[in-house]
């Protein structure tokens, strides 16, 4: 079952490592991760993608709150949240007709063409995961794709709740 | 403000934090450090002679006194030499701070001779670590190291330290952080009151309560409260292997220790239970046995400082997050005007049950005249140390002899690895308790196999004069593996003997120390009197034992605590 962490650590060095070492130190996986400084330039957000059942995510919680440098550690799947990807995605444009298609597809998903080659097209677009594979699966019918990068998931929880130190 | 080298900062920093005691061995990193520390006489230095005892050495301080034991180590090899003993004071929560050289900042990652990433290679086994950047936060990278090593779950913690930082040329201010806070790390120690209120309540209405103690009882020194918790509640305790000494192995109340190689009645006391108070104790696997099939009666109230701890392998009923002394407090507060002998006459039942289980004398064995039986040895020098001395142990076959037959009474009397099984631990933790009481008699529990994984340290005894008493169980074999070959693979003993054994007497003899042999059963009441009245020689007593001995009784695999072989023909 999906899980999504949000943590909330010392924008310290050695910090990131030692969470990814958890993961791998306990036979964890890790989906996705997404880290960057909070508004608070001494601390970093990180939001970890997960898959784990109650037992597990309940060790996984622990064991990272047990971090000397991390401050929390919330489950945002535990409750209602706002969750977002974020893909660039480059394709062919060998012809009007894949153009043409290409911008449809870029239209319905409500994505944007960030840069325009000769020969190809970079898309960005933003969403939930599964937004962002059913884009990736559309795309691939009507051209190819020639590479994509994505973020990994990052979430808010919904309403007043906060992750503050 | 007082202006001093990285180096200097380094030494004074752990005389302001009051270390007595650095063990440690020199190196190119560390030169400044080793400069810094000579001709001043706050911290007392000792050289070792391989920097795996080092770390061993400040673990069994750490262990015997409570207070942080403390590594110096020069970066590369100096540094990775010290990750097994790391390792050992982590799985068993030990304080421990290793101070460790790196190469120069600016050559950080370039392979510079003696370089490894140490902060990288000891991190799934530190509970924290610092690369310090800049001299000036040499003191608070301390100073915060020892606070973090020992509050909380205590454990190591690595201060990585590059050449250039402690630098003995240039100079820089020096200031001791008075008061020590970090806003990511304030560990709980107080039980939540609710779950107190539901675990008395649970307590007081079991009618097949026991009491399971773990090592997490005696670092948070909660030993006398658990005993009136214990008295109270009238309830049998049964202790793990790092739990031994915490409540009194001569008080009526204890079954013995329990797990894989426990006493049959704690097993089955475990087994049977309706209710188990847990405090400080981990629930691992050499404990429980399958865990699908542990205690099926019992509500399980688990006492311990490590969130984490809590539900890793066993599901508990009754969490409690707080350090043991905490909330045996707040426990003994609830009982409030508990009557004991009602308790008693309520737990007669019990109590003759346990009585029944007892006088099964699963610790019965067979003397011979012409073998000496290691449980005989262990008895022995339980006589002539008046059962009050610090005994190390390394891992094995006399390890669980050692802390079968040698009922301890005290706290931090009985030092072992026990969460990583680490041979060559005994000699090094043996040195470490005599440092820390020069005055008590420091034993080490050993064996053929083990004490050769750091002999080499009958230097450094010598060098500072520590007279310990090794009492080494001699089978020729690696008998822990051998009776698991002999019981699980058919008497195939592959690789578990060893063909050249040395002359242990002429080694400890070459060392500068005594050695005695003993191999006739006659012989070992007066070789151990002789070993014992030499106070200040460092006494190696090589003792040959039957081979063939197996510790039991012992857990059968899969099964549930209390499925045991009681010897090699009889099982539960």
């Amino acid at each position: 079952m999906k899980r999504i962490l949000s943590v909330l650590m010392e924008n310290a060095p050695g910090a990131l490592s030692r969470i990814v070492g958890v993961f791998s130190q306990r036979g964890y996986n890790v989906d996705s991760l997404c880290v960057a400084p909070t508004d608070d330039k001494s601390l970093s957000r990180l939001t970890i993608t997960t898959q784990a059942d109650d037992k597990v995510i309940e060790q996984i919680t622990k064991q990272v709150n047990k971090l000397i440098d991390v401050l929390k550690v919330v489950e945002l799947t535990d409750g209602t949240h706002v969750e977002r990807e974020l893909m660039l995605i480059k394709v062919a444009t060998r012809s009007e007709v894949v153009r043409s298609e290409i911008h449809r597809n870029v239209d319905i998903f409500r994505a944007q063409i960030v840069d325009v080659d000769s020969n190809n097209y970079t898309i960005q677009v933003t969403g939930t995961s599964d937004k962002l594979d059913a884009f990736a699966h559309t795309l691939g019918q009507s051209t190819e794709i020639i590479e994509a990068s994505r973020t990994g998931i990052c979430g808010l929880a919904r309403g007043d709740k906060a992750l503050r130190p | 403000m007082e202006m001093m080298s990285g180096a200097a900062m380094v030494v004074r920093t752990l005389k302001d934090i009051g270390v007595k005691h650095v063990f440690g061995y020199p190196g190119g990193a560390v030169l400044d450090i080793y400069d810094a520390l000579y001709a001043q006489t706050d911290v007392e230095h000792v050289l070792v002679r391989h920097e795996q005892a080092a770390a061993h050495m400040a673990d069994g301080y750490a262990r015997s006194t409570g207070q942080v034991g403390t590594v110096l180590v020069t970066s590369g090899p100096g540094a990775t030499n010290t990750l097994t003993g790391i390792a050992t004071a982590y799985m068993d929560s030990i304080p421990m701070v290793i101070l460790s050289g790196q190469v120069p900042s600016m050559h950080i990652g370039e392979d510079a001779f003696q370089e490894t990433d140490m902060v990288g290679c000891s991190r799934p086994i530190v509970k924290h670590s610092f690369l310090v950047k800049r001299a000036v936060d040499i003191p608070e990278a301390i100073a915060k190291a020892y606070y973090i090593a020992s509050t909380g779950r205590p454990g190591p913690v690595v201060v990585d330290l590059p050449k250039d930082i402690v630098n003995v040329q240039d100079s820089h201010p020096y200031v001791f952080p008075t008061d020590v806070t970090m806003r990511s790390y304030n560990p709980t120690l107080k039980g939540h009151n609710k779950q107190i209120k539901k675990a008395v309540s649970t307590l007081l209405e079991a009618k097949r309560p026991v009491i399971y103690v773990g090592g997490g009882t005696i670092i948070a020194e909660a030993c006398d409260l658990v005993t009136k918790i214990a008295e109270k509640l009238q309830a049998p305790v049964t202790s793990t292997l790092m739990g031994l000494g915490a409540f009194s192995s001569v008080h009526e109340q204890f079954v013995g220790m329990l797990g894989m190689h426990g006493r049959l009645e704690a097993n089955k006391v475990m087994h049977n239970a309706d209710c188990i108070l847990a405090l400080g104790a981990r629930f691992d696997d050499r404990v429980t046995n399958n865990v699908e099939k542990f205690c099926p009666y019992a509500t399980i109230i688990h006492v311990d400082i490590d969130p984490a701890s809590i539900s890793k392998t066993v599901a508990v009923h009754i969490p409690v997050v707080g350090s043991v002394d905490k909330v045996a407090e707040q426990l003994l507060e609830n009982m409030g005007k508990v009557d004991s002998k009602a308790q008693k006459a309520k737990l007669a039942d019990w109590w003759e049950q346990i009585e029944q289980w007892r006088s099964r004398e699963c610790l019965a064995y067979k003397k011979d005249d012409k073998l000496i039986k290691p449980q005989e040895v262990i008895e022995a020098l339980y006589k002539h140390t008046n059962g009050d001395a610090y005994v190390s142990s390394d891992v094995g076959q006399h390890q669980m002899f050692a802390a079968l037959y040698y009922p301890f009474a005290k706290p931090r009397r009985w030092i072992n690895s026990g969460g990583l099984g680490t041979m060559g631990f005994g000699l090094p933790a043996a040195m470490g308790v005599q440092m820390a009481h020069p005055e008590s008699t420091s034993v080490v529990v050993t064996g053929d196999g083990s004490i050769q994984m750091n002999i080499q340290e009958l230097a450094t005894c010598l060098q500072y004069n520590l007279p310990i008493k090794i009492i080494s169980l001699n089978n020729r074999a690696l008998g822990m593996v051998r009776q698991w070959q002999d019981m699980i693979y058919k008497g195939r003993h592959s690789h578990s003997y060893m063909d050249s054994m040395p002359d242990f007497i002429k080694l400890a003899e070459a060392y500068g120390h005594v050695g005695i042999r003993v191999t006739d059963p006659a012989d070992l009441d007066d070789a151990m009197a002789r070993c014992f009245a030499m106070k200040d020689r460092l006494v190696f007593m090589d003792i040959e034992v039957d081979q063939n001995e197996h510790v039991y009784p012992m857990q059968i695999k899969y099964g549930a605590m209390d499925d045991m072989r009681l010897s090699k023909t009889e099982r539960t």
